[in-house]
């Protein structure tokens, strides 16, 4: 048994029982999420998949036994739509992993800012989806971590929560809610060994950002997924990926605001 | 703001397109019926016809549904890379049964273009191990295709460039190998005549050969080369550790035109044909490194610099002779050379109604993008109709449609299949409207 609660940036993720780490993740059928947990149990780790969709959680468990078997320790439904689904999701996660070390979020919901402009039920739900509905969620989990004397918390926030910007501010705005009260939990409970990962990435190739042109700098989800998975690792509160972003956004936080006004970005 | 566009790997054409990429293939090939994976089409083949502006990426639908042990028999979703396939069951023993020179393709990809590789004489191409698909058809429907169901459009669709749907989910054979690591025979070839033989020759005892052949040395040294053969190692004589990860570099931006001029190619060419011995000589060497040793480098392509190039890839039947072979080369060398060749010996035709390989002698040139490159195809393309042979789709940017259909006897049937199963002519692409009009 390997428990570790220390307070340095560096502590090591926490491991209640032997070497073998017990991961939940919403969001693991798509994008960021499936190369995360593929990387996951690959190395070994017993994941157990929570999505909105049983029959895509349903594939993707397939998807990870052929890959690594055993891995996969099963599937529940869970929507951040729907935070009565979160208790139960999480229940059954714990039940069938025999404990929880660490819980992922890579779900969210993503739309244009001209979209959420034009709809206003659309910009409801989305700032539902990615603020109070997340955050309920990470509530859950992290009752349910510190019960068992601590664990990780893996969040997928977004660099669009850095600054105020023009062609993402209300999804930027949810995601900046969500950044600081990462941070708080950081704060607050590090010490009593609840590990909070506050993961930003910039702009990644994956079905959210179908159709947008892809800037400079763009990544795909495995690169991202190998550096998450450093971070979960060492407990680093913060981690830009891919890591260019981490410079990206001293600049963009430094620029005055009438730059921000001119600029599109 | 700049218009988005797509080329082929060759980077040459270059047309206005996006490719809209998601997990849901079955939602995204709703509306985007020509379907792209990793885009190592060197030509057109996987860019959107004039006026339809977006393809349907693959790539993100990349899991495996289903996979057996006892029988090496998978079942995966189209955008699922070899690269993928390579990392995740070689170290347990499997490998794809045939596999063309990148791992860097799609399983969808592999499908649609029929591809062969080292082992074509023995193996044939990549559909001959292709138990079903399923592929979302023009009219909308999505059909599971085996040579008991839908048997046309199954044959069709192998080897027919996305053209009568897009593949969502195939099933095939991995083959069972001995170990992880190749044992790799390398011998210096004189020159063409000399290769034809050699190749023949070497088929009976090997189970994978290829050919790398200088594309600019002329006189009495025309078509010189390595012919590299090659077998999974034994266990016994294979390392007992995994084969370790290899680097990838990456080219960050275009060589100038001139660094890959004949010159610096010709001087690489003679080192390179000096390096090996005029004696065979083996070892064990890295799977990659014998099957994709181009690979290594990311955007190799940039080396042609800004203009592009294009691949060349046709196969001349044995029962044409040799002379066909020595043509090519001849009138290829005449005109400025390749600057990289392969050549390889072919087996028979596959299942595929337009598969490419037939019995014969497969040449395949990089010809860097001049004035005068149309000529040399137009050139190229006519010593291969007057041979009995034809050309790779794959591979194509440049040949004429009245070339094509005359090196084709198989495109009417072909096209009676596309004209069934996709009767309004939603599917559509770059290389299908030069070739056939639609």
């Amino acid at each position: 048994m390997t428990l570790t609660g220390g307070s340095g940036a560096r502590s090591p993720c926490v491991c209640l029982d032997g070497d073998v780490r017990r991961v939940v993740i919403l969001g693991a059928t798509k994008g960021m999420g499936r190369a995360v947990v593929r990387k996951m149990a690959a190395r070994g780790d017993r994941v157990f998949l929570l999505g909105r969709n049983l029959e895509d959680l349903r594939t993707s468990v397939m998807d990870l036994d052929a890959r690594a078997a055993g891995a996969a320790a099963g599937y529940a439904e869970c929507d951040l739509e729907r935070p009565e689904t979160f208790a139960p999701a999480l229940d059954q996660a714990g039940t069938a992993l025999g404990g929880i070390d660490i819980v992922v979020i890579t779900a969210a919901l993503f739309a244009s800012q001209d979209a959420l402009e034009a709809d206003a039920e659309l910009m409801r739900r989305l700032l539902s989806a990615n603020f109070t509905n997340t955050v309920a969620f990470c509530e859950l989990a992290r009752r349910r971590l510190m019960a068992r004397g601590g664990g990780t918390l893996c969040v997928f926030s977004s660099v669009a929560g850095e600054r105020g910007r023009k062609p993402v501010i209300l999804y930027g705005a949810s995601k900046a809610g969500l950044t600081r009260y990462l941070e708080g939990l950081d704060h607050k409970y590090r010490s009593q060994g609840l590990i909070t990962v506050c993961v930003k990435p910039g702009f990644v190739r994956t079905s959210m950002t179908a159709g947008l042109s892809s800037p400079p700098f763009a990544s795909d989800p495995e690169p991202v997924a190998e550096r998450v998975l450093r971070a979960v690792d060492r407990g680093q509160p913060v981690v830009y990926v891919p890591a260019i972003w981490f410079a990206i956004m001293i600049v963009i936080r430094s620029l005055p605001r009438f730059v921000m006004r001119r600029i599109g970005f | 703001m700049k218009t988005a566009v797509l080329s082929g790997w060759g980077r040459v054409p270059t047309v206005p397109g996006v490719e809209i990429r998601s997990e849901n293939l079955e939602q995204l090939t709703r509306n985007l019926p020509l379907a792209r994976g990793l885009g190592r089409a060197y030509g057109d083949a996987a860019l959107p016809a004039p006026g339809d502006l977006a393809v349907a990426g693959t790539t993100l639908a990349d899991r495996v549904l289903a996979f057996d042990p006892a029988t090496g028999l998978i079942t995966v979703e189209a955008g699922l890379s070899l690269d993928d396939i390579c990392r995740v069951f070689l170290p347990r023993g499997f490998f794809t049964p045939v596999t063309p020179g990148t791992r860097f393709v799609t399983v969808g990809g592999m499908v649609a273009a029929d591809v062969h590789g080292k082992n074509h004489h023995r193996e044939g191409c990549f559909g001959a191990h292709v138990t079903s698909f399923k592929v979302r058809i023009g009219d909308g429907r999505i059909l599971t295709c085996s040579l008991t169901e839908y048997p046309d459009l199954f044959r069709a669709t192998i080897g027919g460039m996305g053209l009568t749907g897009a593949i969502l989910e195939a099933t095939f054979r991995l083959s069972k190998v001995p170990s992880s690591w190749i044992y790799e025979e390398r011998q210096r070839i004189g020159g063409v005549d000399e290769f034809v033989d050699a190749l023949k020759a070497a088929a009976p005892v090997w189970p994978m050969t290829v050919g790398w052949i200088d594309g600019l040395s002329r006189g009495p040294g025309m078509g010189r080369g390595v012919l590299f053969c090659g077998r999974w190692a034994e266990a016994a004589e294979a390392p007992r550790h995994q084969p370790p990860q290899l680097r990838q570099v990456s080219l960050p931006v275009d060589f100038p035109e001139m660094a890959l001029s004949p010159h610096t190619v010709r001087a690489f060419n003679a080192l390179t044909y000096q390096r090996y011995s005029a004696s065979r000589d083996g070892g064990i060497v890295h799977p990659y490194t014998y099957f994709y040793p181009l690979d290594w480098i990311a955007h190799w392509t940039r080396m042609y610099g800004r203009r592009g190039f294009t691949q060349y890839q046709c196969v001349l039947p044995h029962a044409a002779g040799r002379e066909p072979v020595r043509d090519c080369f001849d009138l290829l060398t005449r005109s400025g050379g390749a600057f990289l060749g392969v050549i390889k010996d072919c087996g028979p035709e596959g299942v595929g109604t337009l598969s490419f390989p037939m019995p014969g002698i497969s040449l395949a040139l990089d010809i860097p993008m001049r004035d005068a490159t149309q000529r040399l195809i137009d050139g190229m393309n006519e010593l291969v109709i007057s041979a009995g042979g034809r050309i790779y789709l794959a591979k194509d940017a440049l040949t004429r449609p009245e070339h094509f259909r005359a090196m084709e006897p198989r495109l009417d049937e072909f096209l009676a299949v596309r004209r069934q199963y996709d009767p309004d002519r939603r599917i559509r692409s770059a290389q299908s409207v030069r070739l056939f009009g639609w």
